[in-house]
């Protein structure tokens, strides 16, 4: 065989290689979502459930029937898509700044915005939860947004100035000679041009805003603010001794549902190269 | 349509350096002005002043009789090419062409008609609906232009829009762009560092360096009677000579010989020590290849002709001389502040093409002394200007 050939081979089994190792988590929970709960507790090791410890869809219907779970997807969600939209508006304000003007105090903005990112978020929780409980914003879908929006800015504006940065000084000049004021500039040549910064931004923002646990569970104590990953963690079926494990698992396939959907929807918006021809490369 | 005014136009970095100094233009309406010098000489800078993407440091600008100093791009309703075109990649070439119609909420039907009535000048009609990044060079180039003749202009402004251009379409591009401009009357700010756009485009052409405007006149008076070193050295391909040379008694010696010189400018510049004669290749011609009668025999001299390069139509010859160091100083200078390099004191002839030799032949050249021009070595100026 000649060398091409091996190297096709061997990147197919690479390729399987990583997939099954990234894959296999999803995988058994999603077998596990489909079990019977006698068929978890008394041991059913197959990756396929045997005969008669199938539970068919009913696992997902509880979940979704499960007012407390309806809650927190509703709250997920809501907060989430909040956190991200205003991270990523004044990410993109504060980026455009950054990108394109020249002003005193510009590198300490870059560097506190780093310092936010590397601070240990646990470290923040007590104090938090104090302020938050004094403002009377404890368990509130605010309390969650605030330290969302504030975490996540901080990429998000090195992402998107590092897309700004992209675009040429020139595009603006040329609508602005056009007739276009700052701002219109701004708005129809520079944020369509970034746009796949913008994309990028906002999918980094929302995982970390939909994926958060330590701020979920520290500062809600009710559904009113709960977001699915503490409400899983509260999941507990009848029996506190014995916890619901095929329930969870199908909470967990709900819970990821979103993410996946959202990333195939930004992803074709996530494209490169869309400067190209803008001018001669 | 409008004129444009510059008095006394300074530009100032924050280092205090002047990129533009002291400059004063008058662009009559309709007129095609060119700015040309070497890179860094202030032409583009001055040009963004007038556009309004510069600030002016001092000095006033005034377009169509109003000052606009203070005024922001769009308020000044010009249009500008940029040099690499800056066309909205996402957008297509109709709503690129369309883009400063929407700005000014020009209603649909009217957005429709300028779109296509300048698509059509410009040949672009089945390109309407594609992206910039689908188009070539030249395409790009040309929906740079619709932009900026879709709307009613006071003037145009072009950066340097040739310069990403191949050789061939830059030739076709530059008649097209004289032929725009014909059509349209417009007033035209054109940006260039070569000089054959500059010669061939302009009615009037202002030759900068270093933010100093050098000379302002029209291309044959910029190449007949180049006001100093700089603009006689940029003007022209191949470039003048320059060789060092002393005048007495109506003559001119040079490092070939001693040659009479018209009597206008020998009383110019008798006695004033070494100066710097400018003489250009086709004023020079193989002696042989003329009428035997019409030669001059006091203005022959024979030359080592290093190399011919033969182009068809006419042939260029290089003979090298040795200069002393104080001239080859101000030579390299002069090459330095042009962007050229001269690599060694070389004289460079155009003769007929019907002059011919070996590699190392010796040729009997005829030098017409009546086109030279005599400038004063530390100043640069020209000393034998109109003589």
């Amino acid at each position: 065989m000649t060398n091409s050939v091996w190297n096709k081979v061997g990147t197919v089994v690479g390729a399987l290689l990583i997939l099954v190792w990234c894959l296999l988590p999803v995988a058994w929970i999603i077998s596990l979502s489909f079990k019977s709960q006698e068929a978890v507790t008394n041991g059913s090791p197959g990756f396929f459930p045997k005969s008669g410890g199938g539970a068919g869809w009913s696992n997902y219907k509880d979940v979704i029937t499960d007012d407390q779970f309806g809650r927190a997807i509703i709250n997920s969600i809501g907060i989430s898509l909040i956190a991200t939209i205003l991270s990523v508006i004044f990410a993109t304000l504060a980026a455009y700044a950054i990108a394109r003007l020249e002003f005193k105090g510009k590198r300490f903005v870059l560097t506190t915005a780093l310092v936010i990112a590397m601070f240990p978020v646990v470290s923040l929780v007590g104090p938090l939860f104090d302020m938050w409980r004094t403002l009377g914003i404890y368990d509130t879908w605010l309390g969650l947004i605030i330290p969302y929006m504030s975490f996540t800015l901080p990429l998000a504006i090195w992402t998107l100035s590092a897309f700004f940065r992209e675009i040429p000084w020139e595009m603006e000049q040329a609508a602005q000679v056009d007739g276009a004021t700052s701002w219109q500039a701004f708005r129809k040549v520079i944020v369509p041009l970034a746009a796949p910064g913008v994309f990028t931004a906002a999918i980094l923002t929302f995982f970390f805003a939909w994926n958060d646990f330590v701020f979920g569970i520290s500062l809600t104590s009710t559904e009113n603010a709960r977001p699915i990953p503490a409400a899983l963690s509260f999941f507990v079926g009848a029996d506190p001794f014995n916890r619901p494990a095929s329930l969870l698992a199908a909470g967990a396939v709900v819970a990821t549902v979103p993410v996946v959907v959202l990333v195939l929807f930004f992803q074709r918006k996530i494209v490169a190269g869309l400067t190209a021809g803008a001018v001669k490369g | 349509m409008a004129s444009i005014e510059m008095k006394n136009i300074v530009k100032k970095y924050g280092d205090g350096f002047p990129a533009v100094n002291d400059v004063s233009i008058d662009v009559a309406d309709g007129e095609f002005m060119i700015l040309v010098g070497p890179s860094g000489c202030g032409k583009s800078t001055l040009l963004r002043m007038i556009v309004g993407l510069e600030d002016i440091t001092s000095g006033d600008l005034v377009i169509g009789g109003k000052r606009v100093n203070d005024l922001a791009p769009r308020e000044r309703n010009l249009s500008m090419v940029f040099q690499n075109y800056a066309l909205y990649p996402h957008l297509t070439v109709y709503e690129n062409i369309a883009f400063p119609l929407r700005l000014a909420k020009a209603p649909e039907k009217e957005v429709d008609e300028k779109v296509r009535a300048a698509s059509k000048t410009l040949d672009l009609d089945e390109h309407l609906e594609r992206k910039p990044a689908n188009l070539s060079g030249g395409q790009r180039q040309r929906v740079a232009m619709g932009r900026a003749i879709v709307r009613d202009a006071q003037a145009f402004l072009f950066d340097e829009p040739l310069s990403n251009l191949d050789a061939k379409l830059r030739g076709q591009m530059r008649t097209e762009i004289a032929r725009l401009q014909k059509q349209l009357g417009i007033t035209t700010v054109y940006v260039t560092h070569d000089q054959t756009e500059a010669m061939t485009l302009g009615d009037r052409v202002a030759v900068m360096k270093r933010g100093v405007l050098q000379q302002l006149a029209s291309p044959r008076e910029l190449y007949e009677q180049p006001v100093n070193l700089f603009v006689a050295g940029f003007i022209g391909s191949p470039p003048m000579n320059f060789l060092p040379a002393t005048v007495e008694d109506g003559q001119v010696t040079l490092p070939f010989g001693t040659f009479p010189l018209p009597a206008a400018k020998s009383e110019k510049t008798a006695g004033r020590g070494l100066l710097l004669a400018g003489i250009r290749p086709e004023h020079f011609e193989d002696a042989t290849v003329l009428d035997p009668a019409a030669v001059d025999q006091a203005r022959t001299f024979t030359a080592h002709i290093d190399v011919r390069e033969w182009l068809g139509d006419q042939q260029y010859a290089y003979i090298p001389y040795d200069a002393e160091a104080q001239v080859q100083d101000q030579l390299k200078e002069l090459a330095r502040e042009a962007d050229s390099d001269s690599l060694r004191t070389q004289l460079v002839v155009s003769l007929d093409a019907q002059s011919t030799g070996g590699e190392n032949d010796e040729a009997t050249l005829f030098i017409d002394t009546d086109q030279m021009h005599l400038f004063d070595p530390s100043t640069g100026e020209n000393l034998t200007l109109n003589a």
